[in-house]
């Protein structure tokens, strides 16, 4: 085993990886870049290396970079993690050519596997399932016409250069093909300027389902099972589980088979997937599956394999590649249970998934899993750390374990509602969303669903009064005080007979609220809402809500739910007050010279109006607020200070 | 520390009794307190909101931090006193939490008679300065105010006690650093014009707040200018032209976000020179109260009953507990605070004096803040009394709660007659903050006494020159007296002239106590130095 390694990757990956090697009593070193000089991952590990700027092809892109460290820090071996650097053969050669040891296959498996389309010629020679398909350069019709015949209908037609849809035709019938075609050809040609196409087997209801394969440099190839990744939006997997739903023995032993027959036709070592496509259209059947492709690292989603079979792959990983055996047999891997993991990530899901950025305010996991289910959160971040756009969104993995799929699907969905994420806008709620859609729940999924379903996962209903009334509460202060003895911080809302109500204003979407809080005679806080949301009183109120307060905001958490709502600054109004005579007035003496707006105009604040040359210098006037300019003076107009400038319109004020 | 037991059976016919008398009591009280709470008529409070500002109360809580409490002091000022009600003498005062500091808060009521200040605006004010000064808390003042009420200005502008004493505090508190705050909210005219401009950090709102010394009918009158209101000496003026005040506000709650940044900056750190404890409830229920105490003060009951139901865990370490029985006296904590209690368990003997002035020397040595509760007929008369020197224990007793420097407050629980209220440290001493429960009487000796004094002399004076006089004429002559004394004894009529700080429910004495003595502890606790003890 090696004494010290160096992990060329960042977040939830290395911490994985750091931690399996501390269990192993492998030193680690990590790598960073300048955003992660605080990162979770250096902190954890024994040593680290800064290798540069932010941006991934200054830092974590550096094979030169990372090599050096190794070679600084005296690690006998790099761990790639995924992404980056791990499937890139000739890093693997540096790192070989360093005397290091890459952890991870071969350059030459990794090559093998890199082109898609000689992966694909390789698998077929090696009697592995393809997608039937023809790709070739001869672009007839009669030729088209008869290999679609060949590949069996329904077919697709797609353009080569293609992409997002575009010349992209599904034939159902030998009939329909030469229209098909030809509007194929059309749309490729207009938007790709290119117009061959290719023609492949259309899979009707497709499943992703991957089987993890782990081999030896001795020529030992196992494989742990399958893992089902269809649950996908624009091919990001979002929860993965293992086994697949519905999987048969027939077609496990198929895919399994050939998932080992693929490995051993490029002598690999290591951990990879195969990843298959599945057609579920009339269930899972033995000749309904083909290679798509192979990846030649460790999967994100490896933890579900992990928790079905027990085996820390990471383990295995730095044993295979210390010239170790593979530590079990195909026979001694067992398969056991059921598990998902869940991608929590900063993004926008109302907003077509959009990645967000911004500091985790507030974080807090889960900490225990449902009664007889297990659970590990992998993540590489802490409360306080920032999502930046230099890299991958991803917060954490929640990964839970059930005796079977319905326990762990329950275990899932108490572990997404408990899960409290504020600062940044993340996909919690449209995950529980997703554990419980019900297609989903049965098992019935393909790669389609999420984005037949898209509107109701991604819908998120307004918030009731309740958790109004909760986040009025926390932004009023109400509860904030220090902890003391001292009768003004707990005799709250004493008044010899009657106390009065505070008001605390709160923004949801474009939603102003204004809510009035009180104490009631028994001590409880009470709050009353305006219409449309009127009516909650400390009743009702959760004794103890779950909530983040963070800058400006309040966020309440109703199961996997993160209301947040706006607490805007009542002195944020301080510019409108300076400016709020409704005039701009000269500072000083001075002289007109450039004015860039008209009586009438609407200008936005900040929009500059006009220069002002005052004591040989020129002041730029700018529009301290939006509103319509009334009058303006005129270019060249000599001023005194206190001449007013501009004037604006009155202004409707809320 | 031994713990209070009570001997009180809440099941019993007395207890309920009382119960019953108290709770119709405090139920007229907090009646009377919701009317004054409304501030002026539905017609004033409407125009005042349909200007787009906020009902002083309003104003009030949005100043406060939430859920802040609210000791409020004068809440019945002016109480029946004017003919027409004038709510709270048109002023709203009291200490209450802003950005976790104790500040007092003084609200004009412009719904109240355009919050002109009658002579008891003028006393209440001065009253919630002397808190502050005494207690070293910060005042904000929440202006919106027409100034001195003209058909009552011989009693609001000339003397020591008027007007013009506003500013002098304001000025000798600025001095001793006190923060003085304005938050001008709407008119501040004239003499009222110092309030702002004598603060040491002045807010006004846009559109709504002016100060002038001369208002547009009086510049028109003396100079012929034409000039509005806003022109003269609105926020836009005083902000940016004359310096007048500091900061711009667009509304109320802008105004009010203001006033507390300001006292966010004030850079005031609240250290307790006393030796606290974890605060513990009593072990009591504080609702017994009610059945505790006989309505009728005649009545004897074991004051303990009542401390039990007010100090931490009723923990209560009595001193001299044989001797002076009359006075109780005794160490305890409140919220954790270390207190001295002395409280009244009957009329006051030279042993009872003694005990009560040795009592504050030791709590004015330890430095411990002083409890008075108080329910005294007075001292005991007699021969044997006045020649075993009463009159000189009685003035030990005086002395030393008249020079105690410890904060000292009092809470009349019952009756406050002749020289007992100032032995048990009445208004005259000077309590940082004296409250009233509502059964409780205040005049020179009980209204029985009175007339039967009366009677007897009016007896001597008829009977000297040979007349006679009829039980049924005597009773007769003393029915006046006894409903003069009723009426006047009566704790609204001491309220309404602020004899007093403020009328309580019983049930919250303790709540009361502590935020009193919490509030005094933002002033350091002086040195004592006592005067001569007659012995």
């Amino acid at each position: 085993m090696f004494g010290k390694i160096l992990i060329a990757n960042r977040g939830e990956i290395a911490c994985r990886v750091i931690r399996t090697a501390r269990k192993l009593g492998v030193r680690t070193v990590a790598v960073y870049s300048d955003a992660d000089a605080k990162s979770l991952h250096v902190e954890m590990a024994d040593e680290a290396v800064h290798i540069g700027a932010s941006p991934v092809g200054e830092s974590y892109l550096r094979g030169d970079k990372i090599i050096a460290a190794a070679k600084a820090t005296g690690a006998e071996a790099i761990h790639p993690g995924y992404g980056f650097l791990s499937e890139n053969p000739d890093f693997v050669d540096q790192v070989t050519a360093a005397g290091l040891v890459f952890i991870g296959p071969s350059a030459a498996s990794i090559r093998a596997m890199g082109l898609k389309d000689a992966a694909k010629r390789l698998m077929e020679k090696a009697g592995v399932p393809v997608v039937p398909g023809y790709h070739g350069e001869a672009q007839e019709i009669v030729l088209l016409a008869s290999k679609a015949r060949e590949i069996g209908y329904p077919v697709l037609i797609k353009a080569r250069a293609g992409g997002g849809g575009k010349g992209m035709r599904r034939v159902e019938h030998p009939d329909d093909f030469s229209e098909a075609l030809s509007g194929a050809r059309r749309e490729a040609k207009a938007a790709f300027g290119d117009d061959r196409v290719l023609v492949e087997k259309y899979v009707d209801k497709p499943r992703h389902i991957e089987v993890q394969v782990f081999g030896d440099i001795f020529g030992n190839v196992v494989h742990l099972y399958e893992r089902d990744c269809s649950a996908q939006r624009r091919h990001q997997k979002v929860i993965e589980e293992a086994p697949a739903p519905g999987m048969t023995p027939a077609l496990r032993k198929a895919m399994t088979e050939a998932a080992v027959k693929a490995a051993k036709a490029i002598h690999y070592s290591g951990a990879g997937t195969i990843e298959f496509i599945v057609d579920a259209s009339q269930g899972l059947k033995a000749d309904r599956f083909w290679f798509m492709e192979m990846n030649t690292r460790l999967q994100v989603e490896h933890p579900v394999t992990e928790m079905v079979t027990g085996i820390d792959l990471v383990e295995w990983q730095l044993k295979v590649a210390s010239g170790e055996k593979l530590p079990k047999t195909q026979s001694e891997i067992q398969l056991s249970g059921h598990a998902f993991e869940a991608r929590l990530y900063a993004e926008d899901p109302a907003k077509g998934f959009l990645p967000a950025t911004g500091t985790l305010h507030h974080l807090k996991f889960p900490v225990y899993a449902l009664e007889g289910a297990s659970m590990r959160i992998e993540t590489g971040v802490r409360a306080g750390d920032a999502i930046s756009p230099f890299y991958d969104p991803m917060i954490a993995k929640l990964v839970v374990h059930g005796k079977d799929r319905q326990a762990a699907l329950e275990a899932l969905g108490a572990a997404l509602s408990q899960t409290e994420i504020a600062g940044s806008t993340v996909n919690t709620a449209f995950l529980a969303a997703l554990a419980t859609d019900a297609d989903f729940a049965a098992g019935d999924v393909d790669t389609g669903l999420i984005g037949r379903h898209q509107q109701k996962l991604t819908a998120v209903p307004p918030p009731s009064a309740e958790i109004i009334a909760a986040a009025a509460l926390a932004a009023s202060g109400a509860g904030a005080l220090v902890p003391s003895d001292d009768p003004w911080s707990v005799l709250a809302g004493y008044a010899h007979f009657h106390s009065g109500a505070r008001r605390t204003r709160l923004r949801y979407g474009d939603d102003d609220i204004l809510a009035r809080v009180w104490v009631r005679p028994d001590g409880r806080f009470q709050v009353a809402l305006d219409p449309p949301y009127d009516g909650a009183n400390s009743h009702d109120l959760p004794a103890a809500p779950r909530l983040a307060l963070w800058p400006g905001h309040v966020t309440v958490f109703s199961g996997a739910i993160g209301y947040s709502f706006v607490v805007p600054d009542p002195l944020a109004r301080a510019e409108e007050a300076a400016a709020a005579s409704g005039s701009l007035r000269a500072p000083m003496p001075g002289l007109v010279k450039l004015v860039r707006a008209a009586k009438g105009d609407a200008v936005i604040k900040g929009q500059p109006l006009l220069i002002l040359e005052a004591m040989k210098m020129e002041h730029m006037i700018s529009a301290p607020h939006d509103g319509v300019i009334a009058e303006i003076t005129a270019e060249g107009a000599q001023v005194t200070d206190g001449t007013v400038l501009v004037r604006f319109a009155e202004q409707v004020h809320d | 520390m031994p713990i209070l037991a009570s001997q009180i059976s809440p099941s019993s016919d007395a207890f309920r009794a009382n119960a019953e008398r108290m709770r119709v009591l405090v139920a007229d009280i907090a009646e009377k307190a919701a009317t004054v709470e409304r501030g002026g008529s539905d017609e004033a409070r409407e125009r005042h909101v349909s200007r787009g500002k906020l009902l002083p109360r309003e104003r009030l809580a949005q100043l406060l931090d939430t859920g802040s409490p609210f000791l409020e002091i004068g809440q019945f000022a002016a109480w029946s006193m004017y003919g027409e009600e004038i709510s709270s003498a048109g002023l709203i005062a009291g200490i209450g939490r802003v950005e976790g500091t104790e500040v007092m808060v003084v609200v004009n009521d412009a719904t109240v008679k355009g919050g002109t200040y009658y002579p008891l605006t003028v006393k209440k004010h001065l009253r919630a300065q002397e808190i502050a000064l005494q207690n070293n808390l910060p005042c904000v003042y929440l202006v919106d105010s027409g100034g001195a009420n003209l058909p009552n200005q011989d009693e609001v502008f000339p003397d020591r006690e008027h007007f013009g004493r506003i500013f002098y505090n304001q000025a000798n508190m600025s001095a001793a650093g006190i923060p003085q705050i304005a938050c001008v909210m709407g008119s501040c005219t004239a003499g009222g014009a110092y309030v702002p401009a004598m603060s040491d950090e002045t807010i006004m709102v846009r559109n709504q707040a002016t100060i002038f010394l001369g208002g547009p009918p009086l510049v028109k009158a003396a100079t012929g200018e034409d000039v509005s209101a806003e022109e003269l000496g609105g926020a836009d003026v005083h902000t940016r032209l004359s310096g007048v005040a500091d900061h711009y506000a667009l509304d109320d709650e802008h105004a009010l976000a203001i006033c507390r940044r300001i006292i966010r900056n004030l850079n005031r750190n609240k250290t307790a020179s006393l030796k606290l404890r974890k605060s513990i409830p009593p072990l009591h229920p504080a609702d017994d109260l009610y059945g505790v105490v006989p309505t009728d003060l005649r009545q004897p009951y074991d004051v303990r009953e009542v401390i039990a139901r007010v100090v931490d865990g009723s923990e209560f370490d009595e001193f001299k507990q044989n001797y002076g029985t009359t006075l109780v006296t005794g160490f305890a904590h409140l919220h954790g605070m270390p207190v001295g209690i002395i409280a009244n368990n009957g009329v006051l003997f030279s042993e009872s004096a003694l005990k009560g002035a040795h009592f504050i020397e030791l709590c004015c040595q330890r430095q411990i803040p002083l409890i008075f509760l108080q329910n005294i007929t007075g001292f005991m008369v007699g021969r044997k009394y006045e020649a075993g020197g009463i009159a000189k224990d009685g003035a030990k007793l005086v002395m030393a709660v008249a020079t105690a420097r410890v904060p000292k407050v009092t809470m009349i629980i019952g009756g406050s007659f002749g020289a007992g209220n100032y032995g048990m440290c009445g208004r005259a001493y000077s309590p940082r903050f004296l409250w009233m429960w509502p059964n409780a009487r205040i005049s020179v000796m009980g209204g029985e006494q009175a007339a039967t004094v009366l009677a007897v002399v009016k007896r001597e004076g008829i009977e000297r020159k040979g007349g006679e006089w009829s039980a049924e004429e005597e009773a007769k002559f003393k029915k006046p007296i006894l409903m003069k004394y009723e009426h006047e004894g009566h704790p609204l009529y001491s309220s309404a002239r602020l004899w007093d700080d403020g009328i309580i429910d019983p049930a919250r004495t303790r709540e009361v106590l502590a935020l009193s003595l919490s509030a005094a502890l933002n002033a350091e606790i002086e040195e004592t130095k006592f005067g001569v003890f007659r012995m």
